[in-house]
C-alpha cells in the first residue's frame, strides 16, 4: 500500500476535499485560512508523491515543494494581517457579517 | 538487533503500517480542523495534521521536505494562526453557529471533488516506478542554486514584500489621525 502512487494521490485528494469543505462551510475567517493551508498541504503531498515515484521528477519535485511552502508562508502572513485589519474595523471574525457592501 | 521489513510473525510491511496510521491521523485531524466548534482546538488539530504530513514525507523518502514542514508549518505558520485566533476571538464566538447556512452545498462540492480525484487516479495509468526513491538533500541543493536560482530569488523578494505588507496591514492607525475609528 505504501509502495503505490495511487494511495498517496487518493490521500491527498481526500485532504484537499476536506479543505474545500472547510473553506466553503466555515463562518470564521481564520478557519477559512486554516482550510486553505490544508489544501496547500494536499497539493504539496501530490508533488512530493510524484517526485518519489517518477524518477525524472525526483529532485525537481522537492524544489517545487520548497517554493510552494515559502509562498504558503507569505500567503498566511498577508491573509492573517488582512483578517486582523478587518477585525479592528468590524469587531467580528465571522465572514457573513462583513456585509457593508450590500447595505 | 535490527527490526525486519515486516511485522513479527506476519507478512505486513512496516511501511504499510506506518502509512495507514499516519493517513488516519492526517485525515482525522483535518476533519477535526474543519468541524470543531472551538477554534483554538481547530488550530491545535491543524498542528497535528501538519505533523502527520511530515511523517508521510519521511515515508516518501524526502527528509528535507519533512524537516521544512516541521520548521515552517509547525514552527511558524501554526504560531501565526494561533496568535491571530487569540487576537480576534470575541467571548460569544465559540457558542455561536460554526457553519454558514449554505454549508451543505460546500459539503456536496467537497464530496464531488473527492470522487472526481479518486476516479481520475484509479482510472489513469501513472508512469510510476512502484517503489519510493529517496531524494538526496545535496541533489536538491545543487538543483535549487543552479537551475532554479531565479525562482528562488523571486520567492525571497515575495517573502520580503509579504512581511512588509503584513506589518503595514496589521499596524494600528497613527493616533494623530482625526478619523473616527469605531
Amino acid at each position: 500500500m505504501s509502495g503505490s502512487l495511487d494511495s498517496y494521490l487518493i490521500l491527498s485528494g481526500l485532504l484537499f476535499a476536506i479543505g474545500t469543505f472547510g473553506f466553503l462551510g466555515r463562518r470564521n475567517a481564520i478557519s477559512m485560512l486554516m482550510s486553505i493551508e490544508l489544501m496547500l498541504n494536499a497539493v504539496n503531498l501530490t508533488i512530493i508523491a510524484f517526485g518519489a515515484f517518477v524518477k525524472p521528477l525526483n529532485v525537481h519535485a522537492s524544489v517545487i515543494a520548497l517554493i510552494v511552502i515559502a509562498v504558503a508562508a507569505a500567503e498566511a502572513t498577508v491573509g492573517l494581517a488582512i483578517v486582523m485589519a478587518i477585525y479592528r474595523n468590524k469587531k467580528t471574525p465571522l465572514v457573513d457579517e462583513y456585509d457593508s457592501m450590500s447595505e | 538487533m535490527p527490526i525486519g521489513q515486516t511485522l513479527p510473525f506476519t507478512a505486513v510491511r512496516w511501511d504499510d503500517v506506518l502509512f495507514v496510521v499516519l493517513a488516519i491521523m492526517l485525515l482525522g485531524s483535518a476533519l477535526l480542523v474543519v468541524t470543531m466548534r472551538d477554534i483554538i482546538r481547530c488550530g491545535l488539530a491543524m498542528i497535528a495534521s501538519f505533523a502527520s504530513l511530515a511523517g508521510i514525507y519521511v515515508l516518501l523518502g524526502n527528509p528535507l521536505i519533512a524537516a521544512t514542514q516541521v520548521l515552517v508549518y509547525i514552527g511558524a505558520i501554526s504560531i501565526l494562526v494561533l496568535f491571530a485566533i487569540m487576537l480576534t476571538q470575541t467571548k460569544n464566538a465559540p457558542t455561536r453557529l460554526v457553519f454558514q447556512t449554505q454549508a451543505w452545498v460546500g459539503a456536496i462540492a467537497a464530496v464531488a471533488i473527492a470522487a472526481i480525484i479518486a476516479g481520475t487516479v484509479l482510472t489513469t495509468t501513472w508512469p510510476s516506478t512502484g517503489a519510493v526513491a529517496w531524494t538526496a538533500t545535496s541533489d536538491i541543493a545543487t538543483m535549487l542554486f543552479s537551475q532554479y536560482v531565479l525562482p528562488f530569488e523571486a520567492v525571497s523578494v515575495l517573502l520580503t514584500a509579504a512581511v512588509v505588507g503584513g506589518v503595514l496591514l496589521a499596524r494600528r492607525e497613527p493616533p494623530a489621525g482625526k478619523e473616527d475609528r469605531s
